[in-house]
């Protein structure tokens, strides 16, 4: 080891920001030391709030305006960078330290060609900035056809080329440093992946160190050499990918590793591999077994097919087959999931299912009876037995009820028991959903986002139901909630002997919980079948993509196996 | 304090990945680790500190235990609570109840009943006095109780314009906007007719048809301000509903078995609501202003009620020579419009959905 090598490129010591808010200073990081070297990947892994993208913004200069470095020291390349001025800090950015922003849908200006923005970055750094220059950087990116795509709109991008067109501007000046910040997160996870290997193949030909900034431990894992875990403002720990994930130390870390559905997931995969047995899968099949042999066709589904008119050029309306021919069933008391990517026409199908979208051809007959044929008194009563749990904790509960109107609701609109009855209801939900009973009188605003969402799941089990269709309704929670979510959501299965309809992008999700999985692409089912048989053996190409992009494959070997 | 781990690594025989054997070092030395083989990094020699940080230093709390301390808020109580320390706010309450109490009891504020005969026309525009501290009008009348006697009128139509407007404005907009599609199409351009009428304009043609000519009053140019009004609600109305339709909430209310009225009432006005009320306290001082305007023009309310409008009118005449008849009612009616803008705008802050609370 020369002294050169052992040079950090960015060496973060004892930081601290503190960012002054309405109620006070709140210190988000605090003494948080850690160092990337040059050409390598980090990356930063906690949940939302932890401080991992305020710290890497803190490098690049760019915290909020209420936000201030209070403690601590910034070093990049051996330069103390902690309080230098508004210029350098200018002229440290694009093409010596790049970065590529989180949301690909809001970080790219409407209103210019996809073109001209990467120039601006070019013409910024004093690089040349010709078109051919442009559409070489795009190229790069990945983005087939450059010349083309370069005078394009970015609303003519879909989120995928979004995200390499913003790649494309994050490395178009050759920064010695790359900040990712949860570079992937909107994306469908065979995006994700093709996106991460182009990444990783230029920055590894470009030489350039990657700060990666994610939630997901095991893309952490497998994406990054060493992993920084912060928790609540602190790094709680850092130190090799594999050391990390095999070995972890502190509690948090070891709490993390646990609930990683990838993690989780592709441990399931080894300890049916090796024939071991594993607490993680949720759905418990002996018992599932028997009562599927005792309704079989609790929900049919045959042939069903959505088609949308779309508004087109005067008036002409133009068809679109959201859902095509789709067929299955989903037994009583068991696990149905719905797997699919953004527009393969999960969502539609559970809304369908829901009444709450007509339906174009096919039946879907639940309990018996054909959906599309109940009227009046049927459907109110059909909507009884079958309740929704949605994706967004902050959307799906009515900011202007409190958590106990929010509860009472559907036991009021169907008029069960007397006020006091519903109020003993409401206390038993919320102990099943493990909430203390004094946040009956509290608002949604005043929840967390795994609060909320147990709140839905009493409010969809008020009524007592038998299907609960979850649209991803774990996606937008943090790792550890999530996990939270998923088992109180199998617990109450087998207490109450529910049936879920599980719609999610999600495969790591799906294994942990699922008992049968419904593949779809593009409005069409391309493979279904048992959890473990799709795991274990899929038949489809997609499937088989689908399985690889999980990540962290390969991190999950047994330790006797290594 | 921490703990530095050092990574001693040797290279495993299957994967080439390297498996940790761990050793505590001092920090100074952990800073300089040593070398290891890397798989991804063939060419670097590099190794990895383990860092862990204290455990007592770093508790790891129950996931996702954390319970808000304070009292539940409510969007409104959440609004009350930011309003209540805003000069602007509490000047404006104040004024604004101050307005409605002289407006409901004028009796307990004035001196003298200006509307019988004690106007003297040996007081003729005659300055202020004792008693009479905003001198009188040409006719003779104490100024003072004529402004204290025309807030009635003018408070009247202004609340009640208003409140025509959001009751009428507030059902057409979120209809249009709630069922959509051509329903939307067709009050979106009646609306649009209205819109292109302005308001004194459209006033002044509307109240020379016979059937108003004949009815002037209060509640007829209440009607007219409502007539030519709502769209403005309607329109803040229909956008604020498409924006709450689509929300989960109400999705999991229709899946509930809610009928598609009791979403609208009880899930989506509630929450389009916030804009509305700001709009509402903004145009309840242009119609004060309206109604005055009207009443200047000699087409507002007869000469027989006093008002703000009707008294700058009578005093115009006489305003070189003694412009006080004027002066006095238009303070009262600026003050008034001035109390109701400050408070939309107070109420503009506070519901901003933007700056609400998540």
């Amino acid at each position: 080891m020369t002294e050169q090598t052992s040079h950090p490129l960015l060496d973060i010591k004892n930081l601290g920001i503190t960012f002054s808010t309405s109620t006070g200073d709140v210190e988000a990081v605090k003494e948080s030391s850690f160092s990337v070297m040059p050409g390598e990947t980090v990356a930063i892994v906690g949940e939302s709030g932890s401080g991992k993208s305020t710290s890497a913004l803190a490098a690049i200069g760019l915290l909020p305006s209420n936000g201030r470095i209070s403690g601590g020291q910034i070093f990049f390349d051996g330069k103390d960078i902690t309080h230098i001025d508004e210029s350098e800090k200018v002229k440290l950015r694009g093409n010596q330290i790049g970065m590529v922003p989180q949301d690909p849908m809001s970080n790219l200006n409407p209103v210019w060609k996809i073109g001209f923005q990467v120039k601006e970055t070019l013409k910024a750094n004093g690089l040349p900035s010709s078109d051919k220059d442009v559409s070489r950087v795009l190229e790069q990116a990945g983005l087939p056809d450059a010349d083309r795509r370069a005078r394009q709109y970015p609303h003519e991008f879909s989120g995928g080329m979004r995200q390499r067109a913003l790649i494309a501007i994050g490395l178009s000046c050759q920064p010695r440093l790359l900040i990712a910040d949860e570079p992937t997160s909107a994306l469908d996870v065979t995006v994700q992946r093709t996106i991460l290997d182009h990444l990783e193949g230029m920055t590894q030909d470009l030489g350039t160190a990657v700060l990666l900034i994610t939630h997901d431990l095991g893309l952490a894992a497998e994406r990054a050499r060493k992993v920084v875990v912060m928790y609540k403002g602190r790094v709680v720990e850092a130190g090799p990918a594999l050391d990390l994930l095999r070995n972890p130390q502190h509690p948090y870390t070891k709490k993390l590793v646990d609930s990683a559905p990838s993690l989780a997931s592709r441990r399931i995969q080894v300890a049916r591999e090796t024939g071991q047995e594993t607490d993680e899968l949720l759905a418990e099949r002996p018992k599932t077994e028997i009562q599927a042999s005792l309704q079989h066709d609790f929900v049919q589904i045959e042939n069903l097919s959505k088609v949308f008119k779309l508004r087109g050029a005067w008036g002409k309306s133009e068809q679109f087959t959201a859902v095509d021919d789709v067929s299955f069933t989903i037994p009583r008391g068991t696990t149905t999931a719905v797997v699919g990517e953004s527009g393969s026409g999960k969502s539609t199908i559970a809304r369908m299912l829901l009444g709450l979208e007509s339906i174009t051809r096919g039946r879907i007959s639940f309990d018996g009876r054909d959906i599309a044929g109940l009227k009046g008194r049927e459907m109110f009563t059909f909507r009884r037995r079958v309740q929704p749990i949605f994706q967004d904790p902050y959307g799906s509960l009515d900011p202007m009820y409190n958590i106990f109107r929010t509860i009472e609701e559907p036991m009021r609109v169907h008029k069960v028991g007397s006020k006091a009855e519903r109020e003993k209801k409401v206390k038993s939900l919320l102990d099943q959903v493990q909430l203390p009973q004094s946040m009956m009188a509290r608002y949604p605003n005043e929840l967390s986002g795994g609060q909320r969402q147990r709140v839905a799941i009493a409010r969809a089990l008020a009524l007592n139901p038998d299907l609960v269709v979850c649209d991803e309704a774990v996606s937008a929670l943090d790792v550890l909630v999530q996990a939270q979510i998923l088992n109180l959501l199998a617990e109450l299965q087998s207490e109450l002997g529910l049936t879920y309809l599980f719609i999610t992008h999600d495969l790591a999700v799906v294994r942990q919980i699922a008992d049968r999985v419904c593949v779809m692409e593009k409005g069409k089912m391309v493979e279904t079948g048992s959890t473990d048989a799709v795991f274990e053996d899929p038949q489809t190409e997609y499937t088989q993509k689908l399985l690889a992009a999980i990540p962290g494959a390969g991190l999950m070997i047994p330790p006797e196996a290594a | 304090m921490h703990k530095y781990e050092n990574t001693d690594t040797t290279p495993s025989p299957n994967e080439g990945i390297t498996e940790p054997t761990r050793e505590r070092l001092q920090p100074e030395a952990a800073e300089h680790a040593v070398a290891g083989n890397q798989k991804d990094l063939p060419g670097s020699a590099l190794a990895v500190e383990h860092y862990i940080a204290d455990i007592d230093e770093t508790p790891v709390a129950a996931t996702d235990s954390t319970v808000a301390d304070e009292a539940p808020l409510s969007l409104w109580r959440d609004a009350w609570r930011q309003l209540r320390t805003k000069p602007t706010f509490i000047i404006s309450v104040i004024l604004i109840v101050l307005a409605v109490a002289i407006a409901f009891f004028p009796q307990l504020f004035w001196s003298e009943d200006p509307s019988s005969a004690e106007c003297l026309l040996q007081n003729s525009n005659g300055k202020a006095s004792s008693g009479h501290i905003m001198g009188f009008t040409a006719q003779g009348c104490d100024v003072f109780s004529r402004v204290i006697a025309g807030t009635r009128a003018s408070l009247t139509v202004g609340l009640f314009a208003t409140l025509g407007v959001v009751v009428i404005g507030g059902i057409i907009g979120a209809i249009a906007g709630y069922f959509g599609g051509w329903v939307d199409a067709v009050l979106a351009r009646l609306g649009d007719i209205f819109f292109a009428l302005p308001l004194i304009l459209g006033a002044l043609v509307i109240m020379q048809l016979p059937a108003f000519r004949e009815n002037r009053g209060v509640w007829t140019l209440v009607a007219i301000l409502v007539l030519l009004g709502w769209p403005q609600v309607a329109r803040i109305m229909r956008g604020a509903v498409v924006e709450v339709r689509n929300a989960d909430y109400v999705t999991s209310a229709r899946s509930l078995g809610v009928s598609s009225f009791n979403v609208l009432l009880r899930h989506i006005i509630p929450n389009a609501m916030a804009p509305v009320i700001v709009i509402a306290t903004i145009s309840l001082g242009t119609f004060i202003v309206a109604e005055s305007t009207l009443s200047y023009l000699g087409i507002g309310l007869p000469p027989d009620v006093m008002s703000w409008g009707n008294d700058i009118s009578d005093g115009k005449d006489a305003f070189r020579s003694n412009p006080m008849p004027v002066f006095w009612p238009g303070l009262a009616l600026s003050l008034t419009v001035l109390s109701f803008i400050m408070l939309g705008d107070a109420l503009r802050d506070a519901l901003d959905p933007k700056s609400r609370k998540k």
